[in-house]
């Protein structure tokens, strides 16, 4: 009983947190734009009952997901929010594996002190840190300024409202996801399988890529899901360090709901974000099954 | 019988393999390795052993070349190793912790090194499918590390450092993870590869058992120095030092001073007053403090005092630890010393002729025991 009870935990937790708004958003996605309040029809009208309900299911369609495809708007905006995605995870990948290679050959003493270091900026509100940002970027910014008085630039650089901002913005904000499971799968290493790589006649260099990279593969993999899956929904950082050229879903997705105030298209967006998302969601969690079964 | 016996450090223009000349390496202040000097020659199954922290991987690390000497010279077939890199050294080690590489197979793992030296395909492949073959792993071929037992591990581990045929090889605790039955197996697996590949191995150890079995030489050292390098034989009958003779099996240590009264290459003992003196073979200059050893298995026990026997003691026996195949009596002189002495149980203990509370006398000719003087 007591080990039901336990095991109930969990399912109650995702009923009540993801199905239940799944299915409220669901409903929304397939209802019509209404000038009322909410701004949707139908509504179940609980008083008749069964006719009630009947009629409520009759009023459902895919309408909304038709008008999806028929704008480009749309299908742009998800392509361009995978693509940038996927470049971003890259540069994070490219900045936070030697951060991680670092910190996994730091001296002993040091590592939890670096570790900290890195969740170090979860302190302050994400907010405040993007807008830190706009500071550093922004034409007048410090990133300029310095730049300039050092003589390299004549010009201020454009880069706040780019894209190459928001690069800058996902790399500096997601690095940590990047940077920590890398870490764990580097700090696990047993340093006397480089040694036995080279005493078998490899280089340094070529003990890393057969030895080190292929052992720390795990990590990367689950550092680079956790970096792409929030990304391709990222809302707060297009709009404040992105300009008008930086399509992203997650910006789309707000105009919708509160420019527009078309919660049924809104919501049909939502979930087709989520239907997208469920294929790097499930390979992560086949990645994690995988790393678990090779620690055995 | 007209094979020559195995013996080249006996030989005195014989070329050593390797050479350590006064090697000494210290980390900080500390020093793991003492002056060392050694020659170890070609074919040779040569055995260190010492307790835990007496230098001994530190020696190995120092052959493979992932520590340099602080001091002092090594010569590889008469070359100075110190300027080459590990990976282009002909030494292969295998390691305390076998270090196979996770993600590869038995089979890749093995292969490892000789894709590294750019080895044809059909040759690597047939290279690989030889030392499966010397190391019974035929039917794991295809297996990750993690899908194979210990001892298995251990196998993988010696073939992978076999395969590219090295000089010498180096085993650091090779079979410390076996359980007793499995490690002596393996042992005589290990003694049969050694002899048809022709490699020379040094092998690390604190098992002494193992050591005296595998070994053709073997040097026992204690906080970075080597106190004495000979072979099994000599280093159990005859050890240099009271730390030797206590390190390998069982020994009873007797202190004692050299008589005035000597004869013929023997000498006469005190050890006590009032108690007989011993008498052991050895010339020394009376007064002389020694410490006389004697394993217990040269000890004679008997009921009434034997004839014409240099050496007879009488005590009672305290105990008894019964090993099957032999059984080790200790017996309490009359003043308190305890001695120990071991006989085959040759006839079943129902009838067996001690037992506790027995009071017996032990002997022992003037040849069994040892003189020490340090
Ligand atoms: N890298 C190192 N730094 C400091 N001390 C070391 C290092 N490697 C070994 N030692 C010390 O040297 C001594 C010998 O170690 P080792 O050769 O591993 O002994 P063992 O005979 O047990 O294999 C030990 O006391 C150990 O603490
Ligand atoms: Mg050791």
């Amino acid at each position: 009983m007591y080990r039901r009870l336990l095991i109930a935990v969990p399912y109650l937790w995702l009923l009540l947190l993801f199905l239940v708004p799944f299915g409220i958003v669901l409903k929304i996605s397939l209802s019509d734009l209404a000038l009322a309040r909410p701004p949707y029809l139908p509504q179940i009208d609980v008083s008749k009952g069964w006719e009630g309900f009947a009629n409520f299911l009759s009023g459902l369609d895919f309408e909304n997901y038709v008008w999806l495809t028929g704008d480009d708007l749309y299908w742009k905006a998800y392509l361009s929010s995978l693509r940038i995605a996927a470049i971003s995870t890259v540069l994070t990948l490219l900045v936070g594996y030697p951060l991680a290679y670092g910190m996994a050959r730091a001296p002993r003493e040091w590592q939890p002190t670096l570790v900290m270091l890195v969740i170090l900026p979860f302190w302050t509100s994400f907010l405040i840190r993007v807008y830190a940002w706009i500071g550093i970027l922004s034409t007048e910014g410090y990133l300029n300024q310095f730049l300039m008085s050092v003589g390299i630039i004549d010009i201020p650089l454009k880069i706040l409202n780019t894209n190459t901002a928001v690069y800058i913005g996902i790399v500096y904000t997601y690095l940590p996801f990047m940077v920590l499971p890398i870490y764990a799968a580097l700090e696990r290493l047993d340093g006397s399988l480089l040694e036995a790589a080279e005493d078998l006649g490899s280089s340094r260099a070529g003990a890393f890529w057969l030895i080190t990279w292929p052992l720390s593969r795990p990590g990367v993999v689950a550092g680079c899901f956790l970096v792409f899956i929030p990304v391709i929904g990222e809302f707060v950082i297009p709009s404040l360090l992105g300009g008008s050229g930086t399509l992203m879903i997650g910006k789309v997705l707000w105009e919708e709901f509160f420019s527009n105030r078309d919660w049924p298209v809104a919501s049909a967006v939502a979930i087709v974000l989520l239907l997208i998302l469920v294929i790097p969601i499930v390979l992560f969690q086949r990645n994690e099954d995988r790393a678990r079964e090779a620690e055995r | 019988m007209s094979q020559p016996v195995f013996a080249p450090w006996e030989v005195p223009e014989a070329e050593p393999l390797i050479r350590f000349e006064s090697v000494s390496k210290t980390f900080g202040e500390f020093t793991a390795i003492d002056a060392l000097s050694l020659d170890i020659f070609e074919r040779e199954f040569f055995a260190l052993l010492g307790p835990s922290g007496c230098g001994k991987t530190t020696m190995m690390r120092i052959l493979a070349g992932f520590e340099a000497p602080t001091s002092g010279r090594i010569l590889l077939d008469g070359q100075d190793i110190a300027p080459v890199p590990p990976n282009k050294r002909a030494v292969n080690m295998m390691f305390q912790s076998y270090a196979l590489f996770p993600h590869l197979s038995v089979w890749d793992n093995i292969a490892f090194g000789l894709r590294r030296e750019g080895m044809a395909r059909d040759l690597l492949a047939a290279r690989v499918d030889e030392m499966l073959r010397l190391t019974r792993l035929e039917k794991f071929a295809r297996r990750k590390p993690h899908q194979i037992s210990g001892g298995q591990k251990q196998r993988v581990a010696l073939a992978r450092s076999l395969a590219k045929a090295p000089k010498l090889l180096l085993l650091d605790e090779p079979l410390g993870a076996l359980d007793k039955k499995l490690r002596q197996e393996t042992q005589f697996e290990l003694m049969d590869i050694q002899e048809k590949t022709g490699t020379t191995f040094v092998i690390v150890t604190h098992d002494q058992e193992e050591a005296m079995t595998v070994a053709s030489r073997v040097a026992v050292m204690d906080e970075g120095k080597l106190i004495q390098v000979d072979t099994p034989d000599r280093i159990y009958e005859a050890p240099n030092s009271v730390y030797v003779a206590d390190f390998i099996g069982n020994v009873n240590i007797i202190q004692c001073v050299v008589s005035p009264d000597d004869e013929d290459s023997r000498v006469r003992l005190e050890w006590g007053d009032g108690r007989t003196p011993l008498w052991a073979q050895g010339e020394f200059g009376a007064g002389r403090r020694l410490s006389l050893a004697i394993r217990p298995e040269k000890i004679q026990v008997s009921r009434r005092k034997p004839d014409g026997v240099a050496n007879a003691v009488y005590g009672e026996i305290v105990d008894i630890a019964y090993l099957g195949n032999i059984s080790t009596f200790h017996v309490r002189l009359r003043d308190g010393k305890m001695l120990k002495a071991q006989i085959a149980n040759t006839r079943r203990i129902s009838r067996r002729s001690f037992s506790w509370e027995d009071h017996v006398w032990l002997s022992w000719s003037d040849t069994a025991g040892i003189l020490l003087e340090r």
